[in-house]
């Protein structure tokens, strides 16, 4: 079992105001699925993925990653594990400016301890997502589809157990967000545990389960029964 | 390791060169202090060295004597232009005799003044000395043409006179001069030697001068009797010590002060040797307060910096926390801005450096120019300070910023609009 949540609580304090964001969530992901967790804004999902994916902690539950209780990680240990187990996709691409494609890519290996051959499998990977011909363009040079696979291939460098995807089509054009998809959905058939979070009902159901939340609370955690796969030419409404 | 620091150095000069306008600004403060410090220790190299060669050229095996008392370390208070009287042509006389001073080989007393010079329709404004026969022993010059004046002409009051090398060719050009008769205030001389060029000695024009004999001096031009300086050359520079102890005794006993501890001295014995220590402690003093001035220039530069780097956590505020998602931990992020801090100071450094080697060399240039011996010297001692207190600035003005980004939780920076 890659991630296993038990009773997860998450409150905001903010100047003496406690906000409630997720009250008591448990479930399990298996390796090598790929989940998308959905909802509308305000539902706490991104909340979820932040701690999901240890970029926050959880204020209350027990939060078991790869058999880890991650509490019991303090940030360094956190930092080391987000390196090399997780790979992270954003609606904002959040790439470095004014630095190449390739470096982009290398930025999670100079924080790892394997430091050998980077070029080489920051390359590898670039080419995976159809990009070899871009690595010394700047991040300012290149489309908003092809950033979006410039991150997928940051967050594959390290071989993560599990890329989170935080709405990867929101900014991108119908066309390049069908790309995306069909990218992800590549991985998980090699085996890749992905998990998507999105508010839209389309793009969740490239999934093969959907856990829909609904003002901090899970609605309804089932397999998707018309799975959507996504081609070239088709297009994400 | 190495690849981190790369990485950093690489973010560290793109996004210096993001913002050249800020980044030259922010470099601004460390370049003057850095170079302040390059031009101040270059200068005082050079002056020190100006001054030793100086005070050579003139002789290390010279005694001075001049008239009041002065403290230890301290100038004569005749140094500063007040006229003493204390100082007589008998005690230059007494000082002579190897009887009361044994270790010296000739000894000259001096009485200054400025005159107007006259020739025909020609003027010049020349330095005036009266001196005893002594001098040509004692300095060190040497006739280009004619004679100096005898012991006998020292003392009867003859009106006759050796010419510097400046001033005969103001007066005459290329005429001769020898056997010419000139004004000095009303009384006619007869000009009967003409020194050789020798230029700048400890810091006096040795071109530009008169010399005629103290006594017709004293009576004839000033009408006083005091004499403004005693000088004497010592046989061997081991026994300079002993001359000045035999000159306070013999002078003592002259001026009958009984008091052997120099308080109540009238006049003061100083060697070449402690007068250069005195000129190093006076040049010091002025190094420590200039690059004092320039540490202040560092910490305002310093500050710059902070402020700056403070700036750039909190516009970078979403890179650290993709960095720190992307498994970057507080020592990753603490060492790429610290970095990010020395690399700007140590640009700063760099170019501070340069400009003030520059403006060293320019001075050199301007002083040699101007006919001193100075030497442009940038010592590696200075260059490798002036980089180490950069990165030391940047260091320590960076550590504050570097802190605060280090401490980003990953996904408020994420968040950071």
């Amino acid at each position: 079992m890659l991630i296993k949540v038990e009773n997860l609580h998450k409150q905001f304090e903010n100047e003496g105001l406690v906000t409630k964001v997720l009250h008591g969530l448990s479930f399990d992901i298996e390796e090598g699925e790929f989940v998308a967790i959905m909802g509308p804004s305000g539902s706490g999902k991104s909340t979820l993925m932040h701690i999901l994916g240890l970029l926050d902690r959880a204020s209350e539950g027990n939060y078991f990653f790869a058999k880890n209780n991650v509490n019991e990680f303090d940030d360094n240990n956190l930092a080391a594990l987000r390196n090399q187990k997780i790979g992270f996709v954003f609606q904002a691409f959040n790439l470095l400016p004014r630095t190449t494609v390739l470096d982009n890519v290398k930025l999670p290996l100079t924080y790892s301890k394997d430091k050998n051959n980077l070029d080489e499998r920051a390359k590898r990977v670039l080419e995976d997502v159809g990009l070899g011909h871009r690595l010394d363009y700047f991040t300012n040079q290149i489309s908003g589809g092809e950033k979006q696979r410039v991150a997928i291939a940051r967050a594959l460098v390290n071989k993560p157990s599990v890329v989170f995807a935080d709405e990867p089509t929101g900014n991108l054009d119908s066309k390049s967000g069908v790309q995306i998809m069909e990218i992800l959905q590549k991985l998980n058939e090699l085996g890749n545990t992905i998990i998507l979070v999105t508010h839209e009902t389309y793009t969740a159901e490239h999934a093969k389960r959907i856990i829909a939340m609904c003002d901090g609370l899970i609605e309804s955690d089932k397999p998707v029964q018309n799975r959507k796969i996504a081609h070239d030419g088709d297009k994400l409404k | 390791m190495f690849e981190s620091i790369k990485q950093s150095i690489h973010t560290a000069t793109t996004a210096l060169l993001a913002n050249k306008g800020r980044s030259f600004l922010t470099m601004l403060g460390i370049i003057i202090g850095v170079g302040a410090v390059i031009l101040i220790v270059a200068l005082g190299a050079g002056a020190q060295s100006l001054i030793l060669a100086q005070v050579e050229s003139l002789g290390s095996n010279i005694v001075g004597v001049l008239p009041g008392n002065s403290g230890k370390d301290k100038p004569p208070s005749s140094a500063m232009g007040i006229v003493i009287t204390t100082l007589t042509y008998d005690d230059a006389i007494a000082l002579a005799k190897p009887s009361n001073v044994p270790n010296i080989t000739d000894i000259v007393a001096y009485s200054d003044g400025n005159a107007n010079l006259e020739w025909r329709r020609n003027n010049y404004q020349s330095s005036l000395k009266g001196c005893t026969v002594g001098y040509l022993e004692v300095e060190g010059g040497e006739l280009a043409e004619g004679r100096f004046f005898t012991k006998n002409e020292e003392t009867n009051l003859s009106r006759v006179i050796v010419l510097g090398h400046t001033v005969k060719r103001e007066l005459f050009g290329d005429s001769h001069a020898l056997g010419q008769r000139i004004k000095v205030q009303k009384n006619s001389f007869e000009v009967i030697g003409v020194m050789a060029e020798r230029g700048m000695v400890a810091f006096q024009d040795y071109d530009n001068i008169a010399l005629l004999p103290i006594k017709t001096m004293q009576k004839r031009i000033l009408g006083v009797n005091y004499v403004s300086m005693i000088r004497a050359k010592v046989d061997l520079a081991e026994n300079t010590d002993q001359v000045l102890a035999d000159m306070k005794i013999t002078l003592r006993e002259r001026h009958d002060i009984s008091d052997q501890s120099g308080a109540n001295d009238d006049f003061t014995v100083r060697s070449a040797a402690q007068a250069l220590d005195m000129i190093t402690t006076i040049t010091d003093a002025l190094k420590y307060f200039l690059a004092a001035m320039a540490a202040i220039s560092l910490i305002v530069g310093g500050i710059g910096i902070m402020n700056i780097m403070l700036v750039s956590v909190t516009e970078r505020t979403r890179e650290i926390g993709l960095r720190k998602a992307l498994g970057a931990n507080k020592l990753n992020i603490l060492s790429q801005f610290l970095i990010e801090s020395v690399t700007v100071t140590m640009i700063g450094g760099l170019i501070g450096i340069i400009g003030g080697a520059i403006l060293a060399y320019l001075v050199a240039i301007i002083a040699n120019y101007l006919g001193y011996d100075w030497v442009f010297h940038v010592s590696l001692f200075s260059i490798l300070l002036a980089m180490a207190v950069s990165m030391m600035v940047g260091l320590i003005f960076g550590v504050f910023p570097a802190y605060k980004a280090s401490r980003l939780q990953p996904v408020e920076a994420l968040r950071y609009e």
